[in-house]
């Protein structure tokens, strides 16, 4: 009842469908969180906006029954921290460390430590608030990470990376083993910080989507189409349905590309080199066919204000479809294969769980999620368009493991070529783009589910077609901290075949 | 004639052991379906870090200079005992089939022990798991070379391998059981799928290449050099004890050398053929699988053995 009320008082947030915003006090702030929480709401993001000398605000994006509630918490100039909502929402936490490091807005969290300034900056910095950027030290000082230290007999520590042996993107590991076994992971993220939301204030409005493509490369095109769908809401344009149905299928493609690479990488890291060779394939296969049909491999530059870069010709979408329908026939095979493999089953069997429960109290999303009963997909609860229309099926399963996650990856292959096939086969008729002209000062939400979740832009627009703030969030935020657990009484050999299975983005986490 | 073969098996061993890892290598990314690397790669890579200068880390003791050299001596020395191409070598009166298994085992500590002296993690994950996989593996080969010696009433490696050779060409089921185990064996001591990766980039899943973590240029080089001598040795042991026929003997004098080295190519091409084979279709073992993998190999050795003393066979 309490949510129905807080919907009731909220009011409509332009960009993607069902969005509400309600601004609060914060007594308001926290009681409206505890009743999201009781009512089993997922945080979507948490971010901070404002200059130093102006005022401040906190807003924090709620998935729930009816719709999305953004909450925005006005803050005053006194110095004071805000209530944190780690409690209700674990994952808010290293959301509300970043917010301290990037904006100087400190909550009531008692983990104070730094989460993505390590020593390369000024300790009293923050890169979104202040204007003048100090220049930076000679040689960065030492980072001294006061990490959680396990004791008892037989326990020690093993550091991995930054730096790793193959060529992946840079994470510290710290892991607390027993012999092989695995009593705590702790991550240290943040390596690849770029300053991308300090960027955005340099853009203008119009031409953020092209940085915004490029939060998170595997994800290009979720970025870009959130930011879109907020910079749109702002400017009230309505893009035409070819448009939205073209960007649906760069959305798939991207997503069947992505799941295929991932595929081929498991069976890798179970030591199945056969399962990387033939996914290889078929993930180049699709690659190309893309290029032909929308004229880039990976959809940077594909989704822009008020439509698509270019319109699909008819051959290249014949081609296409010819491409998905046999890349879903050999995917069927290789499934096969993976399924009955021994060695590969028990290698993903049991590996790596994240029972339900926990995956529910940690607020797990996106794909993570529905390999652990999170059966939670914004194609499908908050469509929009063309979603609404073809309606795709959602994938869910309850184990959590390793297998489970590769079970999902291969039904939203399949489900993802039936897609493809079905936004071929019905593509409406007319343009491919609309003019977007600059919008008015404002905020608007972009949300859009990305191959790994759900992929959320807060834009904030200012005066002439400038932006005042831009926040993309990655759906790894939430699920990082959910890895820490995964791993836990697995063994210390089993944590790169786990951590690809979740295969989070550094990237799109560190900005 | 015999220092001839002598000097001539370890030159062979020393010459075509990066080659028959090349070979391996082409033969998994052709049933990969990948584009295969060429023959001469390994010989490419070794040379390559031949040029290279070293970098040692800086609390690294002598043991840790000492070691490459240690191992790769005892891989030379190793070749110098195996019966490859003749069985009439004056190394081989110095070393017995046990002898050889403890010199393998000298090369297996000095790996660890210098793997564990920078004492970075990955040295010490690596060489804790090596040690776990030796002291399984060598009961396991020390069985499968005792089932040859009652067979042929030796331990020295050339006889056993003379006898068998040419005793009779008749089958010894018990021998089928040791071919088995010592598969298994190989593929566990030689870092081979399914026990260990050696093509993984995965540092928390390495077991062998954990412990070369801190190594570079000529050590390095050292190193791998003696990964595929002792990939090589392991075969030619697998050859002189079940597949003995063709190598030159006492009584066929030195035209059986020339016999015998084509016939030794040969060998290891099918060998190659087979090891790729079995890397492709399996997928590594979760390391806690291992014991059993080579408690498996042990249990079959002993059942050879049984074979043996039971039904005289």
């Amino acid at each position: 009842m309490a949510m129905r009320r807080l919907f009731e008082t909220a009011v409509k947030l332009p960009g993607a469908p069902g969005l509400r915003r309600l601004t609060v006090t914060e007594e308001q702030w926290l009681e409206a969180a505890r009743d999201l929480a009781a009512a089993g709401a997922r945080l979507l993001a948490l971010w901070a906006s404002g200059q130093s000398h102006g005022s401040q605000s906190v807003y924090a994006a709620f998935a729930t029954e009816p719709g999305v509630l953004v909450l925005m918490l006005a803050r005053e100039q006194d110095g004071l921290p805000y209530p944190g909502l780690e409690e209700m929402f674990p994952a808010a936490s290293r959301m509300q460390r970043a917010i301290a490091d990037l904006s100087g807005l400190r909550s009531t969290d008692p983990d104070t430590r730094r989460w993505l300034r390590h020593a390369a900056w000024p300790e009293d910095f923050h890169p979104l608030v202040d204007e003048h950027v100090p220049p930076a030290p000679q040689s960065p000082a030492v980072d001294d990470y006061p990490f959680v230290r396990v004791e008892g007999e037989g326990v020690h520590e093993i550091p991995v990376g930054p730096v790793h042996a193959g060529i992946i993107e840079p994470g510290h590991f710290r892991f607390s083993v027993v012999g092989e076994k695995v009593l705590k992971l702790e991550e240290r993220l943040g390596y690849v910080h770029k300053g991308i939301e300090r960027r955005f204030t340099e853009l203008p409005i119009l031409e953020g989507h092209r940085l915004a493509a490029r939060v998170s490369g595997d994800s290009a095109v979720a970025f870009s189409w959130a930011y879109c769908q907020a910079l749109e809401g702002l400017s009230g344009a309505e893009i035409p349905p070819r448009a939205a149905w073209l960007r649906a299928l760069a959305l798939e493609l991207e997503r069947i590309a992505n799941h295929l690479g991932d595929l081929g990488a498991l069976g890798n890291d179970a030591g199945f080199a056969f399962g990387l060779a033939q996914f290889s394939r078929l993930k180049e296969q699709v690659l190309r066919a893309t290029e032909r049909a929308l004229g880039q491999r990976y959809l940077l530059d594909v989704v822009v204000p008020g439509g698509v870069r270019a319109d699909i010709d008819a051959a290249a979408a014949d081609a296409l479809r010819a491409c998905v329908a046999q890349v879903a026939s050999e995917v069927r095979e290789l499934r096969d294969i993976y399924d009955e493999h021994a060695g590969v089953r028990d290698r993903f069997t049991g590996a790596g769980v994240l029972t339900p429960s926990l995956a529910m109290r940690l607020g797990v999303v996106g794909l993570a999620g529905r390999a652990s009963g999170q059966a939670f997909d914004l194609r499908v609860d908050l469509p929009c368009p063309p979603y609404d229309e073809i309606r795709p099926a959602k994938v869910c399963r309850s184990e959590g493991d390793v297998a489970a996650r590769v079970a999902v990856r291969f039904d939203e292959v399949m489900e993802s070529c039936r897609l493809v096939a079905r936004l071929l086969a019905r593509l409406p008729e007319g343009e491919y783009r609309t003019v977007v002209p600059a919008p008015p000062a404002g905020v608007a939400v972009g949300l859009i589910e990305s191959w790994r979740g759900p992929v959320l832009v807060g834009l904030e627009a200012g005066p002439g077609g400038t932006i005042r703030r831009c926040h993309p969030h990655d759906p790894s935020w939430q699920n990082w901290p959910a890895l820490e657990h995964a791993i836990m009484d697995n063994i210390v050999p089993d944590f790169p075949l786990i951590n690809k299975s979740f295969n989070l983005s550094y990237s799109g986490h560190d900005l | 004639m015999a220092w001839l073969t002598q000097i001539l098996e370890v030159l062979a061993a020393l010459v075509a052991a990066p080659l028959f890892l090349g070979w391996v290598n082409k033969c998994r990314a052709w049933l990969q379906n990948r584009s295969a690397p060429s023959l001469l790669q390994p010989y490419r890579g070794i040379r390559k870090l031949f040029f290279k200068d070293a970098v040692i880390a800086e609390n690294a003791s002598p043991l840790f200079r000492l070691a490459p050299y240690v191992v790769f001596g005892a891989m030379v020395l190793a070749a110098a005992i195996i019966p490859s191409m003749g069985t009439r070598l004056p190394f081989s009166s110095a070393a017995d089939a046990i002898a050889l298994v403890g010199l393998l085992a000298t090369a297996r500590v000095f790996q660890s022990l210098a793997a564990m002296d920078v004492g970075t993690a990955f040295g010490s994950l690596g060489a804790r798991r090596e040690m776990m996989i030796g002291f399984l593996a060598e009961p396991a080969l020390l069985m499968v070379i005792f089932v040859a010696s009652l067979i042929s009433a030796t331990t020295a490696l050339p006889v056993i391998s003379e006898r068998l050779a040419v005793q009779s060409v008749g089958l010894y089921p018990s021998l089928a059981f040791t071919a088995v185990a010592f598969t298994m064996v190989l593929l566990a001591e030689n870092a081979r799928i399914p026990v260990d990766n050696p093509a993984t980039h995965l540092e928390l899943t390495m077991i062998h290449e954990a412990m070369l973590l801190e190594y570079s240029a000529r050590h390095l080089a050292l190193m791998e050099w003696a990964a595929a001598l002792k990939l090589f040795n392991y075969a030619c042991i697998g050859f002189a004890l079940f597949v003995p026929w063709g190598v030159s003997t006492t009584a066929t004098g030195p035209a059986g050398l020339l016999f015998a080295i084509p016939l030794l190519a040969a060998k290891l091409a099918v060998a190659g053929v087979g090891l790729a084979l079995i890397e492709t279709l399996s997928a590594k073992l979760r390391v806690f699988r291992a014991p059993e993998f080579l408690a498996t190999a042990f249990l079959l050795a002993v059942l050879g053995l049984l074979v043996r003393l039971l039904l005289g066979s």
